[in-house]
């Protein structure tokens, strides 16, 4: 077995998506959807974001063609930074007297 | 070392030989998530309890310089994923080539930022310099708009530093790549460059929207 190699034709298509997605991020940026539900602003560009990392993270870091221990490297860093911050703001939102 | 062609002693085959050069490079990186992480931390918690003055001060911040270096250093990936591309299928002349194109698009993405920094300078928005946010500004607003810019600096500033590092490994690698030492067989350097590479590109990826973006609107 030898290593993946992906196709150009795939890097050029996730490029082309990585720029939609920057130009959506900075239209939505500027329409006000907070009116509609508070903190949506927020919502959708980290929506965005994470789309776009998740493409650079599976095609051009090669996530998707990774053994399964690689996978597990990432996940793992992914939920330890879920934890310290999770637990970071589920105290700081929940401190009546600040 | 005992060594038979690219392959070290200690590994059976070239494929295991790069999977665990790899592993150790996503381990290097997971270590990078948390050590950003606790800036994106300090970030997250400031902005819930300061959401107005984090506002304010994030408007006076070039939207337009963020979004050309978010396409300048997104680019610099694509480069960077065909340099190891190339490295993949033996294509040595276009190593170089791709890794030039990245080492460019990095140093312009660097040199955007200097300009930014500059434009933050001359307004007295640098923490601790006789900062100074808008005139009339309260005595409130201006230590808090001094903190989002002390996140600002750090945040941008720890990322561009990673960027700098990245631009010394690239020109190790051009310098590499240009006597033939990368090949189908052995491209680990390119391709763990490759990595670290993306890593920062993902971090300006939520930098961009956090720092730029989130309050435009209004």
């Amino acid at each position: 077995m030898s290593e993946h190699i992906v196709p150009l034709k795939v890097y050029f298509t996730v490029f082309s998506a990585l720029m939609i997605c920057t130009a959506l991020t900075v239209f939505a940026a500027e329409l006000d959807l907070n009116a509609y539900f508070s903190g949506l602003n927020i919502i959708v560009a980290l929506v965005i974001a994470s789309f776009k990392a998740s493409l650079v993270v599976l095609y051009f870091m090669h996530l998707r063609y990774s053994p399964k221990r690689t996978q597990l490297v990432i996940a793992a860093s992914v939920f330890w930074l879920a934890i310290m911050l999770l637990m970071t703001m589920s105290d700081y939102i929940s401190r009546p007297w600040s | 070392m005992h060594r038979t062609g690219e392959l070290y002693g200690q590994f059976k085959t070239i494929e295991q030989q790069r999977e665990t050069s790899t592993l150790g490079m996503w381990i290097f990186l997971a270590t990078e998530v948390l050590f950003f992480g606790g800036l994106f931390t300090t970030y997250t918690v400031n902005r819930a309890i300061h959401p107005v003055e984090f506002a304010e001060a994030s408007k006076t911040i070039k939207l337009s310089l963020g979004a050309v270096n978010t396409v300048v250093l997104i680019a610099s990936s694509l480069t960077m994923a065909m340099a190891v591309w190339s490295s993949q299928l033996g294509k040595k002349k276009l190593i170089t080539v791709f890794l030039i194109a990245t080492l460019i698009l990095g140093s312009v993405f660097l040199g955007i930022k200097g300009i930014e920094y500059h434009e933050k300078f001359v307004e007295h928005h640098v923490p601790g310099l006789n900062f100074s946010f808008e005139p009339g500004a309260s005595v409130d607003m201006n230590a808090h708009a001094q903190l989002f810019f002390s996140l600002y600096f750090g945040m941008t500033g720890l990322h561009a530093l990673h960027m700098i590092i990245g631009a010394g490994l690239l020109i190790w690698l051009i310098k590499e790549s240009l006597k033939g030492r990368f090949t189908p067989l052995y491209n680990t350097p390119v391709e763990n460059v490759g990595l670290y590479w993306h890593f920062v590109d993902i971090v300006w990826i939520y930098l961009f929207p956090l720092l730029y973006l989130i309050d435009r609107h209004k």
